[in-house]
């Protein structure tokens, strides 16, 4: 390079060296993201925990009028056989009056022959307040049948549709399909 | 040759801070301005590299320990799942496997260059001493860290050393048993070598700053030994000037690192440590990683009593007395002169000694028996049972016939058979000898060629270094034998 044109660039402002700083920075940035990633990346579930993240349940196995918990990955899972006095609560239900507007069959999934079983119900069994496990039939139903959160006093119908107290959303139905007529694979 | 601080703070803050905790001033004083001499080389990196090291080790270190568990139950699986299950796990794993073998590359290299260019003589002792208390613990962490995999290699590699504590006369069986916390290696071990593994690295850290306070108060050595004599010539400030070089070398550095974990990252460990520790069953060959094989090979080149001291204990002394005798060399070398470029004797022994260092790892990584190279006939040894029945016997010959006819006299009952054995030097009888040189190098060479080698003359100056003017003038740069240099200042001024 000649004198004359490193004293053009030199007025233009820019030099080498600021070429090789930013190629100095922009390399170091990528190596420093690089070897951050696997450090980051190490903390969050490992392969066999992942594997680890479903669960299959016989439903005809559920006694009527009560459930079943589950835990997958450590999270608690419910799963009602619901009599026919609690889906005809569950569906007598005007939604716009809910906190969190659901209708009974929102929150069901279909078996394989494309009917609702509305007889089983699974949620989680998290409370949306905190977290807490709410109990439920054998112990206590809470105001509206379902069940009744002791932590601070949330109370789920039938459909696990918060209806009272300080959770503000319904029990979560998980992501679940039925393999069979009676056996569903609950999946976090 | 922290000289006078050269920070001004500027802004509000800075000043308000640089009269409560001058932690701005410090740091431009240690690494910024730190008048560093000009002609360092690239030897002079591995310092910079070894911070690096520890860094990596206690990074990776802290990750490994948030999904290891120290149970011998699940020790072993639960580093088989680092490996197979959690993400990334396998790169954490060979970085902290490899790191330690790179740790301690770099260490050696590190204090081979110390005992070349005389960095540990006045007035550096105490940073020499304080290096040797690093290496002691380096060596103490790693033996414990190979031990929590909790494969064969670590079970038996850990009974094996821990045993050693028990050859120390009256009290050796019970330091052994406090230190495995029960009748064997076990899972109270495995639980206490984990937690002071998890220690150590940290008591390592706090060591090294020790150290480079030593360090900052004298200033660097350089190859020539010469001191600093004026600031502005014989020095520029660290920053840029080493910053930037120890950068690239730690680069260059961080390359052959990368090469072992991600091409070759099981060449520096053993296949045993992969088969899960089973304490009824000893792999047919017990060797330690290979940065401790000099030191193994020192232990087991004692196979003779001294005296009262069985052939046991003197190996365990043997090997610690290699260690120890590092503290200790800055009273050892007698001669004036620091760096060796300028000592034509010391060079050449350096030399044998770096050699038989090595030389002495290869005889640590061999069966002491085997031989390094054949030579002589084959001899025939017979071994029978004397007519008593009370003591074998054994009897070489060098024919055939010789030997069979021999059997043919016996008795019977005396049981006897016969055997090939190879003549040829042993691996014991190298690693005896250069156990014997390792020891002479520091206790004999180093004190006595400090009285009889003629040095060639130094230059005067790290300036005239640099520009290349070699031995003009006189003080320094005077060939004075180191005899008559007695009254010569000991610093190499
Ligand atoms: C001076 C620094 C260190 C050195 C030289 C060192 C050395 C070693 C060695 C040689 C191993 C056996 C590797 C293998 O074959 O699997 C190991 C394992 C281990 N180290 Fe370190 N280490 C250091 C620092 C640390 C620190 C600071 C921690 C924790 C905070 C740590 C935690 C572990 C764990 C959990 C293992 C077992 C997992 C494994 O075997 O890979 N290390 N270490
Ligand atoms: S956690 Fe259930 S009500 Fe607060």
């Amino acid at each position: 390079m000649s004198d004359a044109h490193i004293t053009n660039h030199e007025e233009d402002g820019e030099t080498r060296r600021d070429f090789i700083h930013i190629a100095a920075g922009a390399a170091l940035a990528g190596a420093v993201g690089a070897v951050a990633w696997p450090f980051v990346k190490q903390l969050g579930p490992a392969a066999d925990t992942r594997a680890a993240s479903s669960a299959e349940v016989d439903v005809s196995k559920v006694p009527l009028g009560g459930e079943v918990r589950v835990l997958i990955g450590g999270k608690p899972f419910f799963v009602r056989h619901r009599t026919e006095k609690e889906i005809a609560e569950a569906e007598a239900v005007n939604i716009s009056t809910l906190r969190d507007p659901q209708t009974d069959d929102e929150r069901l999934v279909p078996k394989p022959d494309g009917e609702l079983n509305r007889a089983i119900l699974v949620t989680s069994g998290a409370c949306t307040h905190l977290g807490c496990v709410p109990v439920g039939p054998g112990t206590n139903t809470g105001d509206y049948g379902g069940w009744f959160c002791p932590c601070h006093g949330s109370h789920y119908d039938t459909s696990g549709r918060i209806r009272k107290g300080p959770a503000p959303l319904n029990l979560p139905v998980p992501t679940y399909e039925y393999l069979s007529d009676t056996l569903i694979k609950i999946s976090l | 040759m922290s000289g006078p601080s050269t920070y001004e703070p500027k802004t509000g803050f800075e000043k308000w801070l640089d009269t409560r905790l001058p932690l701005i001033r410090f740091a431009k004083d240690t690494a910024i301005d730190f008048p560093t001499p000009k002609n360092l080389n690239y030897w002079y990196t591995f310092g910079a590299i070894l911070a690096v090291c520890l860094v990596i080790q206690i990074i990776t270190g802290i990750v490994l320990a948030m999904h290891y568990v120290p149970n011998t139950a699940m020790a072993f699986d639960s580093v088989e799942r680092i490996m197979r299950d959690v993400d990334w796990g396998w790169l954490v794993r060979y970085i902290h496997a490899n790191g330690a073998s790179m740790f301690f590359l770099a260490v050696y290299m590190h204090i081979f260059r110390g005992l070349y260019y005389g960095s540990y003589k006045a007035p550096r002792e105490v940073l020499w001493i304080l290096g040797c208390v690093i290496y002691l613990l380096m060596m103490g962490t790693a033996f414990l860290g190979y031990v929590l995999p909790w494969g064969q290699m670590s079970y038996h590699g850990s009974s094996v050393i821990t045993s050693l504590i028990g050859a120390i006369p009256v009290i050796g069986d019970t330091i052994k048993t406090y230190l495995q916390g029960g009748p064997a290696i076990g899972n109270a071990t495995l639980n206490r070598f984990f937690s002071l593994h998890y220690l150590l690295p940290f008591i390592i850290a706090g060591v090294v700053i020790l150290h480079v306070w030593a360090l900052h108060v004298p200033g660097n050595n350089n190859p020539t030994g010469v001191s600093v004599k004026d600031v502005k010539k014989d020095t520029v400030s660290f920053h840029p000037y080493y910053t930037v070089k120890d950068l690239f070398a730690i680069l260059v550095f961080l390359f052959i690192f990368a090469f072992f974990v991600f091409y070759a990252p099981n060449s520096l460990g053993h296949a045993d440590n992969y088969i899960e520790a089973n304490p009824l069953q000893t792999p047919a060959h017990i060797v330690p990683e290979w940065y401790l094989l000099p030191f193994y090979a020192i232990l087991r080149a004692i196979t003779f009593d001294l005296g009262p001291i069985t052939a046991k204990l003197g190996g365990v002394i043997a090997m610690f007395g290699a260690i120890a005798v590092l503290f200790v060399v800055p009273w050892l070398d007698t001669s004036k002169v620091r760096s060796m470029r300028y000592r034509p004797l010391a060079k050449q022994f350096f030399v044998l000694f770096v050699a038989a260092f090595i030389g002495l790892g290869f005889a640590g990584a061999n069966n002491p028996d085997d031989l390094i190279v054949a030579f002589g006939e084959d001899k025939l040894v017979v071994a029978y049972t004397d007519e008593t029945g009370a003591a074998a016997r054994s009897e070489s010959f060098a024919e055939y016939h010789d030997a069979e006819h021999f059997i043919e006299g016996l008795d019977e009952s005396a049981g006897a058979s016969m055997e090939v054995v190879k003549s040829g030097f042993k691996w014991l009888w190298a690693a005896q000898f250069l156990t014997f040189f390792y020891f002479a190098y520091f206790l004999v060479i180093l004190p006595i060629l400090g009285i009889i080698e003629k040095p060639k003359p130094r230059p005067l100056s790290i300036a005239d270094s640099v520009l290349g003017k070699h031995g003009q003038g006189s003080a320094g740069g005077t060939p004075v034998p180191g005899a008559a240099n007695a009254a010569a200042p000991r610093d190499d001024a």
